[in-house]
C-alpha cells in the first residue's frame, strides 16, 4: 500500500498541488494541504481502499484540512477569519471542475515563470513544483549548495506573493510575449523525464507525458510556430522510449536501437507537425532540433542516417542560438561523416575555451573518439573524468561498461 | 529527510513580553507542537532552560574539565530545538517558518546526515 501512495505521489502530486494553490491562493498553505492530504492517504487508504478518484479525494482532503487548521489558529488570531472565510463556500463549486483542473499546471507554469522572478528562481522553481524536484536533488543536478536553491525558491515565493503575481494563463493578447519562457520550462521537465539529472531510473515517464500534455494545451490557447516545433521535437524523442533501455535497464544507444521499437504513432504525429512547420517557413529553435529528430525517425535503419543533413541543420541551430552543448551535439554528426579525428577536434576546442568542462556527456564523447582512434589510455582517463561528473546510476554503469571494454 | 531546527532567540527578549503575550507565546508553541505530530512533521522537541543552568565539559588528556557556558556572551541562545521530517529543504523551511519562536527569534534549520 506504501509503494501504492508512493507511486500515487509520484504521479499526481503536482497536479494536486496545482488545483491545491488555486483553491487556497498561497504556495506554502497548498504545500502544506498536499503533505496533509498525503498523510491522511496513508492513515485511511490501507483501511478504507483508495477512493475511486484519488485525486479529487486529495485535493478535497487538502483543502478540508487547511480550513480546518485555519479555524483552529483563528481563535487566537482574527486576521486568519478572514482567509478562511474567502477559502469556504464559494469556490466549493470550482473543485470539481476538471476543466479548470487541467489547466492548473498551466497555471503554475505561467506564475513560475513570470517575468517578475529572476531566471534561475523560475527554473528551481519549476523543477521542484512541477516536476517534484527535492531542493537537494536540484542542488545536485546544477552543482550548486542546497541553501542557494532554497533561498531562490523563498525569495520568488515572496515576489509571488509581494508583487501579487496572479495565479493564472495571461489574456491571449500578453501570450506571445510570456510564451518563449514557458515553452523552455515546458521542455525542461520533458528533459527531466527524458534523461533524468540524478537517481536510479533514467527515464520518468510521467514526466514526459505531462510536458507533452501541457504543450499540446498551449497549443489549443495559441497556434504557435515554437510551441508546435516543441510538441514535434518531444513527441519524436520520446517515440523512442521503449528502445532506450535493455530489459535490465541498460542504456542503449541510438545506432544500437531496435527501431521496430519506436512508437509509430507518435512519429507519424511528429513528423506531420514538421512538415506543416517547414510549409509554413517558421522553423524555429524548437522545430530545428526536432527536424534531427526526425532525420533519424524517418529511417528505418541507423546506417541510412543522412548525417550531412544533420550536421547541416546543427549548423542552422547554431547560427540561430549559440550554445556549446549544441556544439557537442554538431561534434558527435561531424564525427560520423568526417571521422573520429573532426569529432575530436571539436569537442577539445570546446572544452579549451573553458566551456563544458563539468558536463559529463563532453567528456564521454571525447572518450568515445579517442577509443575509434586507438588512443586507448587517453580515452580511459577521459571516460574517467565523464564517471566521476556523472550523476545518474545507468550512464555510470554504462561509462563502466565502456571502460571495462578497453584494451589493457 | 530528517532536519533539526534549532530556536535561537535572546534571552532578553522573551523576558520583555508581558505575561499575556508569554502565555500566547506559550499556547501557540504548544499548537503547533500537536499540529506537527497530527501532519506526521514531527520526530522529537524539547525546549531548553536557561543557558546559565549550562556547563561545558571537554576531556583533554584524559582530564575532565567543566567550565561555565562560553556561549553565554553571545547574543542569541538556544532555546530549544525541533527534530523534525520533511520531504526537502524547502518543506524543512516552511515548517521552521510556522514555528510562533520564529517571530521572535530565528530558527536554524540543520540537515541531519544521512548515511544510508
Amino acid at each position: 500500500m506504501q509503494k501504492l501512495i508512493d507511486d500515487i505521489y509520484r504521479s499526481h502530486s503536482r497536479r494536486v498541488l496545482a488545483t491545491l494553490i488555486r483553491l487556497l491562493g498561497d504556495f506554502d498553505r497548498a504545500e502544506e494541504a498536499l503533505h496533509e492530504a498525503f498523510a491522511e492517504a496513508a492513515r485511511k487508504w490501507p483501511k478504507n481502499g483508495v477512493p475511486e478518484n484519488p485525486m479529487a479525494w486529495l485535493v478535497s482532503t487538502g483543502r478540508f484540512r487547511t480550513i480546518d487548521q485555519l479555524r483552529r489558529r483563528s481563535r487566537f488570531d482574527a486576521s486568519l477569519k478572514d482567509i478562511e472565510d474567502s477559502l469556504y463556500p464559494a469556490k466549493e463549486a470550482e473543485i470539481g471542475d476538471m476543466d479548470l483542473i487541467e489547466d492548473d499546471v498551466l497555471r503554475l507554469i505561467f506564475t513560475c515563470c513570470h517575468p517578475l522572478i529572476p531566471a534561475d528562481a523560475q527554473i528551481a522553481m519549476s523543477l521542484r513544483e512541477i516536476c517534484g524536484l527535492t531542493t537537494e536533488e536540484i542542488a545536485h543536478a546544477f552543482l550548486i549548495p542546497p541553501p542557494t536553491v532554497a533561498q531562490r525558491i523563498v525569495r520568488a515565493k515572496n515576489r509571488i506573493r509581494s508583487a501579487g503575481i496572479p495565479y493564472e494563463v495571461p489574456d491571449k493578447d500578453q501570450l506571445p510575449d510570456r510564451l518563449q519562457r514557458v515553452l523552455h520550462v515546458i521542455y525542461l521537465v520533458f528533459n527531466e523525464g527524458y534523461s533524468a539529472s540524478s537517481g536510479t531510473d533514467i527515464v520518468r515517464a510521467d514526466l514526459t507525458a505531462e510536458a507533452i500534455r501541457l504543450c499540446r494545451t498551449l497549443l489549443a490557447l495559441l497556434p504557435d510556430p515554437g510551441a508546435s516545433g516543441l510538441l514535434a521535437l518531444m513527441l519524436l524523442q520520446d517515440s523512442r522510449r521503449a528502445a532506450r533501455r535493455s530489459a535490465t535497464g541498460e542504456i542503449i544507444l541510438l545506432a544500437d536501437q531496435d527501431r521496430a521499437l519506436w512508437d509509430r504513432e507518435m512519429i507519424r504525429e511528429g513528423l506531420a507537425l514538421i512538415d506543416a512547420a517547414t510549409e509554413g517557413g517558421a522553423v524555429g529553435y524548437y522545430g530545428l532540433q526536432a527536424a534531427i529528430a526526425a532525420e533519424h525517425a524517418r529511417k528505418r535503419k541507423a546506417d541510412e542516417t543522412d548525417w550531412h543533413r544533420i550536421v547541416r541543420l546543427y549548423d542552422l541551430l547554431l547560427g540561430a542560438r549559440p550554445s556549446p552543448i549544441i556544439e557537442l551535439n554538431r561534434a558527435v554528426a561531424v564525427a560520423m561523416c568526417e571521422g573520429p579525428a573532426a569529432g575530436l577536434a571539436i569537442v577539445d576546442a570546446i572544452l579549451s575555451r573553458g566551456e563544458l568542462r563539468d558536463y559529463h556527456l563532453a567528456h564521454a564523447a571525447r572518450a568515445d573518439f579517442l577509443r575509434q582512434l586507438k588512443r586507448f589510455p587517453d580515452a580511459r582517463l577521459a571516460y574517467e573524468n565523464a564517471l566521476g561528473l556523472c550523476r545518474q546510476e545507468p550512464e555510470k554503469a554504462f561509462i563502466r561498461k565502456r571502460i571495462a571494454e578497453l584494451p589493457e | 529527510m530528517k532536519y533539526l531546527c534549532l530556536v535561537w532567540c535572546e534571552e532578553g527578549k522573551f523576558e520583555a513580553l508581558s505575561n499575556e503575550e508569554r502565555e500566547q507565546l506559550d499556547r501557540d508553541s504548544m499548537g503547533y507542537d500537536q499540529e506537527l505530530a497530527r501532519s506526521g512533521h514531527m520526530i522529537a522537541t524539547e525546549a531548553l532552560q536557561s543557558p546559565a543552568n549550562s556547563v561545558v565539559v571537554r576531556v583533554r588528556h584524559s582530564e575532565i574539565s567543566v567550565t561555565d557556558g562560553p556561549f553565554a556572551e553571545a547574543k542569541e541562545q538556544l532555546a530549544g530545538f525541533i527534530l523534525i521530517e520533511a520531504r526537502d529543504l524547502n518543506e524543512a523551511i516552511r515548517v521552521a517558518a510556522g514555528i510562533p519562536l520564529a517571530k521572535l527569534g530565528s530558527i536554524e534549520v540543520r540537515p541531519v546526515h544521512n548515511f544510508g
